[in-house]
């Protein structure tokens, strides 16, 4: 279970979110603006709140009033940003490695299958991240984050830098993964259409405040999906 | 007019194992302050910055008196290092490689700088949640990705270490065999009223040194930025 009660003032607004998920895959769903990367930076420590508390399943990550901060390296959650972030200097297989490498986890041959086999990235592993398409860097983004084990995944507009043609193209990559991969995800997205295919639970936020909350019938009817 | 005499092969073997002291001593130095000035906020930082840049803008001359004061034998610095562990700098040529080396720092510290800052934090970032703590993102991220400007600035540093003049001969002076570098070799050779070809000489070979220093530095660089870019 994830539960979030934050403060953070960021100026033109402050995030007061509130809420403890079960779900699958917990959609943040929000037009741009409404605090959601803020609030997906917080959950994977990068950005300390001013207040409150951030734990998963009982495991406390951040409590201001005890003064806990656990650093972004020892939270184990994997986050895949809209720019994929590939380490450049590195080839896939390297890219794919990272993680595991730096959490010292032993070789899992079966795992690398298994992932690079969803992802389809088997074929990609030699090549450097500048040859690859958007989409091809998007799938690698989100094996190298699942190869690291993390106990969460977040997925901040995965698809956002990507034209429609790509987004059908990964969409059913997400689904898969929400299906087989067996790590909770928290799913960032401003589109009504991609939260209903992928979120089991919604939390709806605008201007820093969740002002919905529940399953998929929350969201607005697919006509209004950019509102927010 | 190419017999190199053997004083005049002292003099540029002594030159090179000066400067490659004082470059690969000030190197990880020069890569620590680079990454502080880049990556760091804290107090005193702008006295830092203008520390490391003096060298650039102060009297070479000064330089070599001030560092005489504090390394000389009877330096406060100096004359612990030499009572304690033995470690001279005066008239010897470590201390024309300390000399060389606080010349050329400013000189080999910038390149880095500016190359750590163009790293992509947000790299760095996605390294930190993939699991890597602060001094590993450094060692498998920033650094590889800031390579070119740390050969660039080694390169420049050397370059620079090579052709110090004014500090170095005021701190060791210009003894043959121990701290009569190129620069000051040519310095005697142009005072001796027979020196003008032996002086040529040291011209023509402290040209092509570098020349040679800025062609490799092209070159690693060019390397560097290929393997970098991902293709």
């Amino acid at each position: 279970m994830l539960r979030v009660d934050v403060t953070k003032n960021l100026g033109e607004f402050a995030v007061e979110v509130s809420f403890a998920s079960e779900g699958r895959v917990t959609g943040l769903f929000g037009a741009s603006g409404a605090g959601k990367t803020s609030l997906v930076n917080m959950i994977a420590g990068l950005l300390p709140p001013d207040r409150g508390v951030i734990a998963i399943d009982g495991d406390v990550l951040d409590d201001t009033a005890d003064g806990v901060h656990i650093p972004p390296h020892r939270r184990r959650i994997g986050y895949v940003f809209q720019d994929a972030r590939l380490f450049p200097h590195l080839d896939i297989r390297q890219n794919l490695d990272y993680g595991r490498r730096m959490n010292r986890l032993a070789e899992d041959p079966a795992l690398w299958a298994r992932v690079t086999d969803l992802l389809d990235i088997g074929g990609l592993l030699d090549r450097r991240p500048g040859k690859l398409s958007g989409g091809e860097r998007q799938r690698v983004a989100l094996g190298r984050a699942l190869l690291a084990q993390p106990r969460l995944l977040l997925l901040d507009e995965p698809l956002g830098s990507l034209d429609e043609d790509r987004k059908v193209e990964i969409l059913p990559y997400l689904v898969r993964l929400r299906d087989e991969a067996n790590v909770p995800m928290v799913y960032v997205s401003h589109d009504s259409g991609e939260m209903r295919q992928l979120a089991t639970q919604v939390v709806m936020l605008r201007r820093g405040r969740v002002i919905a909350f529940g399953g998929v019938e929350v969201l607005p009817l697919a006509a209004a999906s950019s509102a927010g | 007019m190419f017999d190199i005499s053997p004083t005049e092969w002292t003099a540029i073997l002594l030159s090179l194992r000066v400067a490659a002291v004082a470059t690969l001593v000030a190197t990880p130095l020069g890569i620590a302050l680079a990454w502080l000035l880049a990556r760091r906020d804290f107090w005193g930082k702008s006295v830092v910055d203008a520390l490391v840049h003096l060298p650039l803008v102060l009297p070479p001359v000064v330089t070599g008196y001030l560092l005489l004061l504090t390394f000389g034998r009877r330096g406060l610095v100096g004359g612990f290092l030499a009572d304690h562990f033995g470690i001279v700098f005066a008239f010897r040529w470590t201390g024309a490689a300390l000399a060389c080396g606080i010349m050329s720092f400013p000189l080999l510290v910038r390149p880095i700088r500016l190359s750590i800052e163009a790293v992509d934090r947000r790299l760095e970032q996605a390294a930190g949640t993939l699991g890597a703590p602060p001094w590993r993102v450094f060692l498998t991220i920033t650094l590889p990705l800031a390579l070119p400007g740390v050969l660039a600035g080694m390169v420049l540093g050397f370059a620079k270490a090579i052709g110090e003049f004014g500090a170095t001969i005021t701190f060791v002076s210009n003894i043959p065999g121990e701290t009569q570098t190129i620069s000051s070799a040519i310095y005697s050779l142009i005072q001796t009223p027979d020196g003008d070809t032996a002086a040529l000489r040291l011209v023509v070979v402290s040209i092509v040194i570098a020349m040679a220093a800025l062609v490799a530095s092209e070159w690693f660089a060019r390397r560097a930025t290929k393997r970098l870019h991902g293709n």
